[in-house]
């Protein structure tokens, strides 16, 4: 009887907040965990027919357009690799991994709906970070994923055009949500 | 009395005056004041009362070492007390209040301690609080608690915010005096990332103000031009008004900034810390003027002489128009060349040495200023205001030669050099012994990460406490750094000061030399926690030879104090009465904070809301929405029962209890751990994790399973289901997820990292929603799209499909004994579905239940729970779960802990069910005591409650628990503890109440 | 506070990026072991005044475990390198060995 629209809620339905820099929740994002060792046969084909990159070097973002934009592939661990991709591909791009590292040790799994994501623009963005994360914002590499501490939980963020992306687990939306507006207040830019 | 003065003032603008308040009076200052600054050219010496004897006391210092002009500021949500005047920016409207007096700072009646001061010797409380021990609640503690702390704690909650900050630098420089600022310049010009702090909203230090001359004009060309300099170089920070308070481990430097404290109220962060990760740390922290020990060295109007021509230079305040200036070194005299210069009145000069031969005590006697050399005060007069000065030898007993009318003493003792930032990570320190202080021992350095060192004193901070040797210090120590962070220097100009001939200072640790008894009883070593020179010398006498616990005993350079103007007295002074040599008695440890920290700026931005990590599930706002009860489960809140208008949480969840027992039930379960196990091993892993064997598992099906720790007690369950041929998914507690998955990956990268495991924690991309109850399976087929059927999914099953157009996993497993379908989507559908279901349900008189119905309906089962049944001490053997552990199993983990023989004791508490005689509910926590006391004098227990409720649906109290030799004790009446007295009887009994053959659950 | 570089992800983590782990290079003994061999694996530990080696997790990080050598006294780190191995790397060792003469060794 029941007729359910299949239309995902992100964890904060598009929440923002303006201060010094701009943040938006945004989302759902498609993202797949690939664990699987760099060297595994069909694995850089895998990663191409999912996504359309190639496989990132240690700590790094790979785009298969412009940063940023669409689709793209990070490093997370030695064995554990982060697709993004638009939400409504996930279930075709696990089956090109399936398929394309079939009878190969690897594990790909849908984390679309585990995260939670965020926009912080501006051009003093990154004071937002500088204020959660222990780690260097202004020496982060062109094309780096830092994955580290945001205030009391586990984050993800990358720079792009005009500002960072930060991912998050989605149970934590809220705060995290909450320390970025907190961080973004206007008045309190570090200089 | 003091004064503004006419002229003058560098750091005042006197255009923009401001109004303030001190006590309710209402004063004027200017900006650019401190509020130290300010009360002194409003007269205001009087500022607040000593600690122990409740004595008049005055503004003594300029910086941050202040002891005494500790007050309150603000009101209500802003209310901050203890904060130093001295420090504290003046902006209009600022109201501060004196603290420690009652009833007020003029007349206070706590004075009387003062005039029963012998009776209050070191040590006191300690002594006289100890016996006898009855007294302690009622009388002891209400005196102590009373005249216990400085000021008094805010009540309201804060109105302002804090945040905090991360910083990253190649180069900490502390400190913008003329040594940092050269510091700073040689590692900026080298390409260094360089910080520099400065506590101060000015630079430059004390420079401009003791007359400095650099590159030939005067000091502050120098510093503006350098300023320039760095603030050109894109490589360099500067931070005023931030104090580094302390220095960790591997170039950890935690530093508070002051950001909106002077402009309250204007959206800003009042605090802001700092975290700061330097490769190395430069401390320019500058060096800290001492007292002199002399009787009456605390009446108001006793001021440091470095204090006294900074408020004339700086802030244009005359602190009186008669000085006395005491001293034993050269430096002082630069207060009487200020003091002249702005037109006021030296009284005279009291040197404690016999010869004064060096450069300024000769302009000061070209000025016919009266030199009493080889004398010392052997006492001040006065009460609340300094009126004179009794002078003697200082090589006598206190016999009076002089006697010189006054309105302010300057005192200078010498210069500590300021260690803290050194010291508080390990830095060790050597006894200068022309300087007569500490100063870092460069053979000694605090080491970091790599084993070399981590702080590299310089300027004054390093014993260079002339402008000419700090500055070459400073260009020394900032090559070295650059060198030191293997950076090429390049050259940059750098400073050069004129230097000044000063002849050597002579130690003076008492004045007089001789004083007797009487003199010493009003020589104050530390005048914010009333420690003199008597105490020190009594503690000696009782015993105490170890520095550090003569600062405990006495209370010596503790408080905001730590050491900053009382230490090296008060180690003088201990080390004479041990007839020790200064550097064997040695200092006491530094410990940050150098300076007192808001408790806000630690907190930072987490209060409130964003506190700590609140976890929500995807249903959270529908459960707030319908008024649901939410409790704490980890960092999860979850629905403990939902009530309705007019019932209590009790009665709710016995409704929510016998709908499901009766009808349906939902519970949002998504907080259920789920770690995806795939691999070609992941069998044999998960073999080895859990206690029985999970290899085994056909594909479809779910399996109830064990872990252990390896002392092999229970650690977490949960159901593992098998969704491929080599991919498993295993369910843990709600609060097991991050530390399960993180066991997972501890054994396989660490023990077993050639077996071909991955796993995932997928924790938060399901929603899942558990239905039960007789009703159950009506509700699912009402949404349609796949079948639920008995026949299609048995119990112990699952299957993947679409629900009600929703891509789901639907597990037949029960936690609640009833018909029962767990039902795993996409968190972004999670909503969706409980909508859906709770639509679907209506007809059928669904409810939501919340954890607490959970719980008693797990109970009324004999359902173990994680945290309840188990502590941390309890094998699966003693829970009765010998079934679900392999006995085929050649290992797992917690197998051999598990075989050592005393958990094979019969005397082990095994699980039980109680059923009381009366029917009453059994306490929590409740105990099975036994004849008896154990070692201790403690009685003997036999058993304990685990799990106790009242069963609306047996309509009586059930419980669990963990008995001696339980099993073996069916039907035998036990008695519980009872926290009014008393026992509860009850019966020993299967712990399975409901259902025991499972019947409901498998239809 | 400690700061460890990891050596998978080359971060140099500071420690609340990280979580401890205890003794590194522990015989895991199971069932068959003598007791004295049980207990040593689960209680026995070093705790030593010097070199040690430890156990970290890059928990806030890349999620890997790795092992660290450090002095527990000055907190002067030696190095890490990665948890799959038994025992530490003969460089590592040569460097505690020069850096610590005295060094009894990991054993």
């Amino acid at each position: 009887m029941s007729d359910l629209s299949a239309k995902p809620v992100s964890a904060l339905g598009g929440a923002s907040f303006d201060g010094f820099a701009k943040v938006r929740e945004i989302g759902p994002l498609g993202m797949i965990t690939l664990r699987a060792k760099p060297g595994t046969k069909g694995l850089d084909q895998a990663v191409k027919a999912a996504v359309g990159t190639g496989l990132p070097a240690v700590r790094r973002m790979e785009w298969s357009g412009p940063a940023d934009t669409g689709r793209g592939c990070g490093w997370m661990s030695p064995d554990e690799f982060l697709l993004i991709l638009p939400y409504a591909e996930v279930s075709t791009a696990l089956a090109a991994l399936e398929q394309a590292l079939k009878g190969e040790h690897a594990l790909a799994v849908d984390v679309s709906d585990a995260r939670a994501v965020f926009r912080i623009e501006g051009e003093k963005a990154g004071q937002v970070l500088a204020k959660l994360c222990p780690a260097d914002i202004d020496r982060l590499e062109p094309g780096e994923l830092r994955r580290t501490r945001v205030a009391q939980v586990a984050g993800a963020f990358w720079a792009g055009e005009g500002g960072y992306t930060l991912v998050s687990f989605r149970s934590v939306a809220g705060y995290v949500m909450g320390l970025l507006s907190h961080s973004a207040m206007a008045g309190s830019e570090l200089g | 009395m003091s004064t503004r003065l006419s002229k003058g003032g560098r750091l005042i603008d006197r255009t923009a005056a401001m109004e303030f308040s001190f006590n309710g009076k209402r004063m004027r200052g200017f900006r650019g004041d401190t509020l130290a600054a300010a009360l002194l050219a409003n007269d205001q010496m009087l500022v607040g009362r000593s600690f122990k004897y409740h004595r008049p006391r005055g503004i003594v210092a300029s910086g941050a070492e202040e002891p005494n002009a500790l007050v309150n500021m603000g009101a209500g949500g802003r209310f901050e007390p203890n904060q130093r005047t001295t420090t504290t920016e003046l902006f209009d409207g600022l109201a501060a209040t004196s603290q420690n007096h009652f009833p007020s700072l003029d007349f206070d009646v706590g004075v009387v301690n003062n005039y029963a001061a012998r009776f209050l010797p070191a040590g006191f409380y300690y002594k006289t609080f100890m016996h006898p021990r009855p007294f302690w609640k009622h009388v002891f503690e209400p005196i102590v608690r009373q005249s216990a702390g400085l000021g008094k704690a805010p009540k309201e909650r804060d109105e302002d915010r804090y945040e905090q900050a991360y910083a990253f630098c190649d180069l900490l420089v502390v400190g913008g005096g003329i040594a940092g600022l050269q510091a700073a310049l040689i590692a900026g010009a080298a390409g260094a990332r360089v910080i520099l702090l400065e506590q101060t909203p000015h630079w430059g230090g004390r420079a401009p103000v003791d007359g400095d001359v650099i590159d030939g004009a005067p000091a502050e060309a120098w510093i503006d031009a350098t300023l320039e300099a760095l603030g050109k170089m894109e490589n360099v920070t500067l931070k005023a008004r931030t104090m580094a308070f302390g220095s960790y481990d591997h170039g950890y430097v935690l530093a508070e900034e002051r950001v909106a404290d002077h402009t309250p109220g204007d959206g800003r962060p009042k605090k802001r810390l700092w975290r700061i990760r330097a490769a190395k740390v430069l401390s320019a922290q500058g060096a800290i003027e001492r007292p002199l020990s002399f009787a009456g060295n605390d009446i108001p109007g006793v001021m440091l002489a470095s204090a006294v021509r900074d408020y004339v230079v700086n802030w244009a305040v005359s602190p009186g128009d008669r000085t006395v200036v005491v001293t034993n070194n050269d430096d002082a005299y630069r207060t009487v060349l200020a003091l002249k210069g702005a037109g006021l009145e030296v009284a005279a000069v009291v040197d404690a040495r016999a010869q004064v031969t060096g450069a300024l005590p000769a302009q000061a006697r070209a000025m016919g200023i009266r030199i009493e050399t080889g004398r010392g005060v052997v006492k001040v007069k006065g009460g609340k205001r300094v009126t004179g000065v009794c002078i003697g030898l200082q090589a006598g007993e206190g016999a009076v030669l002089d006697e010189i009318a006054c309105d302010a003493v300057a005192m200078s003792g010498g210069w500590s050099p300021v260690v803290h930032l050194w010291s508080h990570c390990g830095g060790k320190l050597h006894w200068d012994r022309r300087h007569h202080m500490f100063r870092p021992d460069p053979a000694r350095p605090p080491i970091t990460h790599d084993g070399s060192p981590m702080v590299i004193p310089a300027g004054a901070a390093n014993g260079a406490l002339s402008a000419a040797e700090a500055l070459s210090d400073a260009a020394e120590q900032g090559v070295a750094a650059v060198k030191a962070l293997g950076l090429k220097g390049r050259t940059t100009p750098l400073g050069k000061a004129d230097p000044v001939e000063e002849a050597a200072m002579e130690p003076v640790w008492i004045m007089p030399q001789g004083a007797g008894p009487k003199l010493k009883m009003k020589m104050w070593l530390d005048y914010q926690n009333d420690v003199k020179v008597s105490d020190v010398q009594l503690a000696a006498r009782e015993g105490y030879t170890s520095v550090e616990h003569t600062k405990r005993y006495t209370t010596l350079g503790m408080a905001t104090d730590q050491g900053k103007l009382s230490n090296i007295n008060g180690l003088a002074v201990l080390a004479d009465a041990l007839h020790e040599d200064i550097p064997a008695v040695g200092t006491t440890t530094f410990r940050p904070p150098y300076t007192p920290v808001t408790i806000g700026a630690l907190a930072g931005e987490s209060r409130g809301e964003i506190f700590q990590p609140l976890r929500r599930s995807p249903m959270h706002e529908w459960h707030e929405a319908q008024g649901a009860y939410m409790e704490p489960v980890g960092l999860w809140r979850r629905p403990y029962c939902y009530p309705r208008a007019g019932e209590t949480h009790e009665q709710a969840v016995h409704r929510e209890i016998l709908n499901t027992r009766a009808k349906v039930g939902m519970l949002d379960a998504s907080t259920l751990g789920k770690i995806v196990v795939r691999g070609p091993d992941a069998g044999r892993f998960l073999d080895m994790l859990y206690t029985n064997v999970m290899s085994t598992l056909p594909v479809g099906k779910c399996r109830y399973g064990l872990m252990c720790n390896e002392q092999g007690f229970l650690s977490d369950d949960g159901v593992v289901v098998r969704l491929a041929e080599d991919t498993w998914l295993c369910h843990t507690t709600s609060g097991g997820a991050d530390r399960i998955h993180g066991w997972m990956e501890d054994w396989l990268q660490c023990e077993w990292w050639d077996w071909q495991v991955f796993t995932a924690n997928v924790t938060e991309q399901y929603a899942q929603i558990a239905v039960a109850g007789p009703d159950a399976r009506k509700v699912l087929e009402k949404l349609g799209g796949m079948d639920v059927s008995k026949e299609a999914l048995p119990f112990m099953t699952f299957v993947e499909g679409h629900l009600g157009g929703l891509p789901a996993r639907v597990h037949r497993i029960s936690f609640s004994g009833e018909l029962s379908y767990e039902i795993a989507v996409p968190a972004s559908h999670g909503l969706a579905l409980w909508q859906a279901l709770i639509a679907a349900g209506a007809d059928y008189g669904v409810m939501p239940y919340g954890t607490e119905a959970m719980h008693i309906m797990r109970a009324e089962k004999g359902f173990i729970m994680i945290g309840d049944e188990t502590d941390g001490t309890v094998i699966p053997q003693d829970l009765g779960l010998d079934w679900a552990i392999s006995k085929k199993k050649a290992d797992f983990l917690g197998k051999r802990g598990q075989e050592r023989s005393f958990l094979a004791s019969p005397d082990r508490w095994k699980l039980v069910g109680f059923e009381t005689l009366d029917g009453s509910v059994i306490e929590d926590g409740a105990y099975v005591p036994e004849e008896g006391v154990n070692g201790n004098g403690q009685r003997n227990v036999q058993g304990r409650v685990t799990s106790t409720y009242y069963s609306p649906t047996l309509k009586k109290g059930i419980a669990m628990g963990l008995l001696k030799n339980g099993p073996a004790r069916m039907d035998e009446v036990v008695e519980f503890t009872r926290m009014s007295g008393g026992t509860t009887k009850a019966r020993v009994v299967n712990p399975v109440f409901l259902d025991p053959k499972g019947e409901k659950q498998d239809v | 506070m400690l700061l460890l570089e990891c050596p998978y992800c080359g971060v140099k983590a500071e420690e609340t990026e990280l979580a401890p782990g205890g003794e590194a290079h522990l015989k895991r003994f199971g069932p068959g072991s003598a007791p004295e061999e049980f207990e040593a694996y689960m209680f026995a530990r070093k705790n030593p005044k010097g070199v040690h080696f430890e156990r970290w997790r890059h928990a806030y990080g890349c999620g890997k475990w790795f092992l660290a050598a450090r002095d527990t006294a000055t907190l002067e780190v030696f190095g890490t390198y990665p948890a799959q191995t038994s025992e530490p790397p003969a460089d590592l060792v040569e460097k505690i060995r020069a850096r610590r003469p005295d060094w009894k060794g990991y054993k």
